[in-house]
Parts: structure tokens; C-alpha cells; sequence
């Protein structure tokens, strides 16, 4: 009877587990998917950003000709040749802060908004599941696809100088040799996971917390606290720390992220990744347990409220 | 099987009761009308069964706590509340998809077969669809999900007569089986009264009324009292007394039908009609129950 019910046993285990790590990863996912389907500027926005560059780079490469001569010369100076993928990098910077900052300000607002949390409500989809879901947008979506979106564009870019060089007889190993490509791309992501995610997640997650307690104008309400800590601050001891900390957390100036020199760009093959300072800075974990405990505070919330 | 059972609910927004300690018991297989004038408690009675607000007292539902255990609850429970809340930035193929995702028990056949009755195309954003559709897009999802229980909060709100016919009618011949049960509030009784097994009233955040329909069918009797027998019918301590082109029509309460039949034209009234008798009885001013 024993060695009978045992595999049987197990096999119910197995089979309850792995139903209950469906019913946990499914929701989950289809969470997610939904957010895509309704802010499809997350992906369609830097998608958007990267084909305005690439036009107008096109446009460029075209008309270079008469300059192409005192190029060949600069093909040996590196940032001269980085410069237009620097400044494509840069403009994916800034358009993740762009998505994140306006999603998050409307990811727990527009549901109690438009009354559709009585639907999402009306599925087996916990608090939890759907604040989750909604972090992992800022905190994992964005980011990867602007990188993505930055490393396609740029393979583009890399092959349009390359067809233009070849087509003018020139060669095109200086521009591949300077440019280390994939040393370039992995620092990219390094850069944005640290600098535009990690450091700037309490940001993101205030606002997350905020959307889903304010009835209305939700980034005025998550910037007035800002706002007052600052002006007290700034009568009070006439100094600007808590503004400045604000402002470093959402635009990704950590100090622990070593940049080499300041003028260095941080897909610069010469920055100098530390990691370790990175990650042992107690600036970092403090700042990702009170990101942890904004998000624990929305998933609470969200139990109390319903259409506004 | 108990589906809902409650004791001693109540719920209080600052000074306003919204429901002023309500017992109320729902067996399995029935389908429990519960209605109200404006601000009677009836959304918030429902709330508290969905888990969406929270409450004093005792309430399980199908077993459970509906306030900490609301996402489970919804693999069992269904609800489509009072006002449109698909979200309209959705296409339709995108909230089969969802709803198939999320939701273990989702029969997308029957869905799509629900549609396949309907004007509604599959890539239909939500906002373009009419009032009447997108309740028939709700209720398609909501029919294809192996609920046992059902919530309506004012689900015909605003459709025209053809849509709430048809919206019943989807109800009772192709969802409504005796395993399953149906709670659902609204303003248009007429709708509903050959729908319910069971009937309740609710004032003021507490309970007027509750009975089986066979019991209300056999208690409250309506007669249009014969001018000359008008005194006789009155001795006869009707619950209400009403006036329709000079004649009296009087409702009657556990009055034997072969004593009222000598007065004048014996009918079963409408619930509207016992609904209006009822709380002009309660309230100093009773309110509309039809719109």
C-alpha cells in the first residue's frame, strides 16, 4: 500500500506545485502583457526616437562627402567616431526616464480612472501579482528595450558608414577596430541597468505608490513632498542636499558608478565599470528597501481602493 | 451548499450606514434578487460579497473571507458591475486572450461561440463598440468562465429593451443550471421577475423583505376592488391602496384568494408594484423603483 502511494503521492505534489507555479508566473505574465498592450509608447517611443536619429544620420552620412576627406583623418580619434552613437545612447537615456516616469505617474491611476479595476478586480489576479507586474514595466521592460532599440539602431548605423566607406574605397577597419561594437553595447547595458534602473527604482516606485493613492494630478502629488522637503530644507540650513538627491536619482548620477573622468561617456570603452563600489554602496540598498517598501505600500492599497 | 452566508453585516462611510447589520443566507441553485431604492446599501452588500470593500460582521462566501482572499475567490466568483468597466483601450481579441490567461477556468470556445451570436468583431476596441454590445462582450467572458457564483450590479443599466430581454434570457437558458447561483441587483424588476427564485428588499442599509417567490407569489395578492365592495376590501387591511383611472387597487397580504375573488379581479401583483407598497410603508417618502 505504502510503495503504491507514494509515487502517487509525489506525482499529486509534483502536479499541485507545478499548477501553483502556473497559477502564479500566468497571471503574472499576462499582467504584463496587457500593460504592453495598453502603453504601446513604452516600446513604441523609443522605437520612434532611434528612427528619427537614424534619418537623421542617414542624412548626414549622405551629405558628408565633401567632409570625408578630414574624416579619415579623425577615423583614428575615437570620439569622433562614437560621437552620433553616444548621442543615440543618450537620447535612450532619456526617453526611458521619459516612459517611466509617465507610466508609472498613470500605471494604478488610469485603471481606478476609467473604472476597469472592477474588472481586473474580477479576475483571480492578486494585488500583489498586478503591482508586481506593473513595477517590472520601469524595472525591467523599459530598460532592456531601450538598449535593444539603442544596440539595433546602432548596428544600423554601423553598417550604413561602413557601405559608405566601402562605396568611397576607403576601409572600414579603423571605424570596427575604435569602435569596440560589443565591448560598446555591453556597457550600454551595464549603464542603464545600473545608473537608470537600480539607483533610480525608489523613484519610480514613489511614483508607482502615489498613482495608486491620488484621485487626481498624480505627478504634482508625487513631486509636492519633494517640493516642500526642499524649500524646508533650503530655508532651514540654506542648502539644496535633498533636491540635488532627488534630481541624481532620476537623471542616474550615481557616484558609485565611476565614469573614469567626467567627460567620459559611459559606453566608452575607457570607463571604468566597478561593480563593487556599485553594488557595496549603502546609498544603493537603501535606496532599493525603500523602493521595496513604496511598492509593499501600493500592493496594500490597491486591496482598498476602487473607481474614482 | 451555503454559497453566501452572512451575520451581522455592517458597514459605515463616516456617519452614513450603508448596511445596518444584515443576516442573509444564499443556498446553492438559486438566483436572489436583491432590490432598493438609490443608496439603499445594494452596491454595498455586493462589494463586501466580492471582496472589494471592507465590512463588520461575518461574511464567508463560498467558504472563504471575500476582503483577504478576494483573488481566490474570483477563480469561483464572476461579477459585472453597474457600470462599463471592460477597459476601453482593449480589443476584443486581446480580453478573450487576457481573460484565457488569467483565468483557469475560461472556456474560450464558448466564448467565441457566445460572439459568434452577436455583431461584435474580434478586432473591436472596446470604446467602439455600442452600450448593449459591450454588456454582451462582458457577459460572453463572464458565461464562458465554470463560476459557481454570479454577481450582477445593475448589469442592464441603460440598454434598451431588446438587449435586456436577450441579456436574461443568455442568463437563464444557457448559463443558469441548479449548481449554480446567481445574486443580482436592479432598478428594472420587470425584467427580472419571472427570473428569480428568490426575492429580497433592502432600505436604509437593512433588510424590508426576503422571501421565495413561490412564497410571494402565494402571500401578496392584488386586487381591483369593484367600486360598491371598496369599504368591505378595506376592512380587509391592505398593505397599500392605490388609485388607477378612479378605480382602487388594493394589495393584500396573506389574505385567502377565494375571499378577495368576491371583491373584484384577483392578481399576482408585480414586485414593483409590492416594492412601491413596501417602502411607502417604511420610508415617509418612497422612491421611484423603475426608470
Amino acid at each position: 500500500m505504502n510503495t503504491q502511494s507514494n509515487p502517487m503521492a509525489e506525482s499529486l505534489a509534483s502536479a499541485a506545485a507545478s499548477s501553483a507555479s502556473t497559477s502564479v508566473t500566468r497571471p503574472f505574465y499576462w499582467s504584463v502583457r496587457r500593460e504592453l498592450w495598453e502603453n504601446r509608447w513604452i516600446y513604441l517611443g523609443p522605437a520612434a526616437v532611434a528612427a528619427v536619429f537614424l534619418l537623421g544620420f542617414l542624412i548626414s552620412t549622405i551629405h558628408l562627402p565633401a567632409g570625408m576627406r578630414g574624416m579619415s583623418i579623425d577615423l583614428h580619434h575615437r570620439d569622433a567616431i562614437a560621437a552620433p552613437y553616444d548621442i543615440l545612447a543618450g537620447l535612450m537615456m532619456l526617453t526611458t526616464i521619459l516612459v517611466n516616469v509617465f507610466y508609472c505617474a498613470d500605471a494604478l491611476y488610469g485603471e481606478r480612472r476609467d473604472h476597469s479595476i472592477l474588472f481586473w478586480k474580477s479576475m483571480p489576479v492578486s494585488d500583489l501579482t498586478t503591482v508586481l507586474a506593473k513595477a517590472s514595466i520601469p524595472l525591467v521592460i523599459v530598460p532592456l528595450l531601450a538598449w535593444a532599440t539603442a544596440v539595433a539602431a546602432q548596428c544600423v548605423m554601423l553598417l550604413l558608414s561602413s557601405t559608405a566607406l566601402l562605396a568611397r574605397g576607403s576601409s572600414v577597419l579603423p571605424l570596427w577596430t575604435e569602435l569596440s561594437f560589443f565591448r560598446m553595447s555591453l556597457l550600454l547595458l551595464y549603464h542603464i541597468v545600473t545608473a537608470h534602473t537600480l539607483w533610480p527604482l525608489p523613484v519610480y516606485c514613489w511614483l508607482l505608490l502615489v498613482s495608486g493613492w491620488a484621485r487626481r494630478a498624480t505627478l504634482l502629488w508625487a513631486a509636492l513632498p519633494a517640493v516642500a522637503i526642499g524649500g524646508l530644507e533650503a530655508i532651514v540650513f540654506r542648502t539644496w542636499h535633498f533636491a540635488a538627491l532627488v534630481g541624481t536619482r532620476l537623471i542616474g548620477a550615481a557616484p558609485a558608478i565611476d565614469f573614469g573622468s567626467p567627460d567620459t561617456f559611459p559606453t566608452n570603452p575607457m570607463t571604468h565599470i566597478t561593480p563593487f563600489n556599485f553594488l557595496s554602496s549603502p546609498e544603493l540598498w537603501f535606496g532599493l528597501a525603500l523602493g521595496a517598501a513604496f511598492l509593499a505600500a501600493a500592493v496594500r492599497l490597491r486591496r482598498y481602493q476602487g473607481p474614482i | 451548499m451555503t454559497v453566501i452566508e452572512a451575520r451581522g453585516l455592517r458597514k459605515a462611510f463616516g456617519t452614513t450606514i450603508a448596511l445596518d447589520g444584515i443576516d442573509l443566507r444564499v443556498e446553492e441553485g438559486r438566483i436572489l434578487g436583491i432590490i432598493g431604492p438609490n443608496g439603499a446599501g445594494k452596491s454595498t452588500a455586493l462589494n463586501a460579497i466580492l471582496g472589494l470593500t471592507q465590512y463588520q460582521g461575518d461574511l464567508r462566501v463560498l467558504g472563504r473571507d471575500p476582503w483577504s482572499e478576494r483573488d481566490q475567490l474570483m477563480r469561483d466568483v464572476c461579477f459585472i458591475a453597474d457600470v462599463a468597466v471592460l477597459p476601453r483601450w482593449m480589443r476584443v481579441s486581446q480580453a478573450l486572450d487576457y481573460v484565457a490567461g488569467v483565468h483557469p477556468r475560461f472556456d474560450r470556445a464558448k466564448a467565441e461561440s457566445f460572439l459568434a451570436r452577436t455583431d461584435i468583431q474580434r478586432s473591436s476596441r472596446i470604446k467602439e463598440l455600442s452600450k448593449g454590445m459591450v454588456t454582451q462582450l462582458h457577459l460572453a467572458l463572464v458565461m464562458a468562465i465554470d463560476a459557481k457564483l454570479l454577481v450582477l450590479d445593475e448589469p442592464t443599466l441603460g440598454l434598451d429593451i431588446l438587449y435586456r430581454k436577450q441579456f436574461y434570457d443568455s442568463l437563464l437558458n444557457d448559463y443558469f443550471d441548479r449548481s449554480r447561483t446567481i445574486v443580482v441587483t436592479t432598478h428594472q424588476v420587470e425584467d427580472v421577475q419571472n427570473v428569480l427564485t428568490d426575492l429580497m428588499f433592502i432600505n436604509r442599509g437593512r433588510i424590508v423583505l426576503a422571501c421565495s417567490m413561490e412564497e410571494f407569489e402565494s402571500r401578496y395578492l392584488e386586487v381591483t376592488v369593484r367600486p360598491e365592495q371598496v369599504a368591505a376590501a378595506r376592512a380587509l387591511r391592505p398593505v397599500n391602496e392605490r388609485q388607477v383611472f378612479g378605480r382602487s387597487i388594493l394589495l393584500f397580504d396573506q389574505v385567502g384568494r377565494q375571499q378577495l375573488a368576491a371583491l373584484g379581479d384577483v392578481r399576482t401583483p408585480s414586485i414593483a408594484d409590492l416594492f412601491v407598497a413596501v417602502m411607502g410603508n417604511h420610508a415617509s417618502q418612497p422612491q421611484g423603483v423603475s426608470k
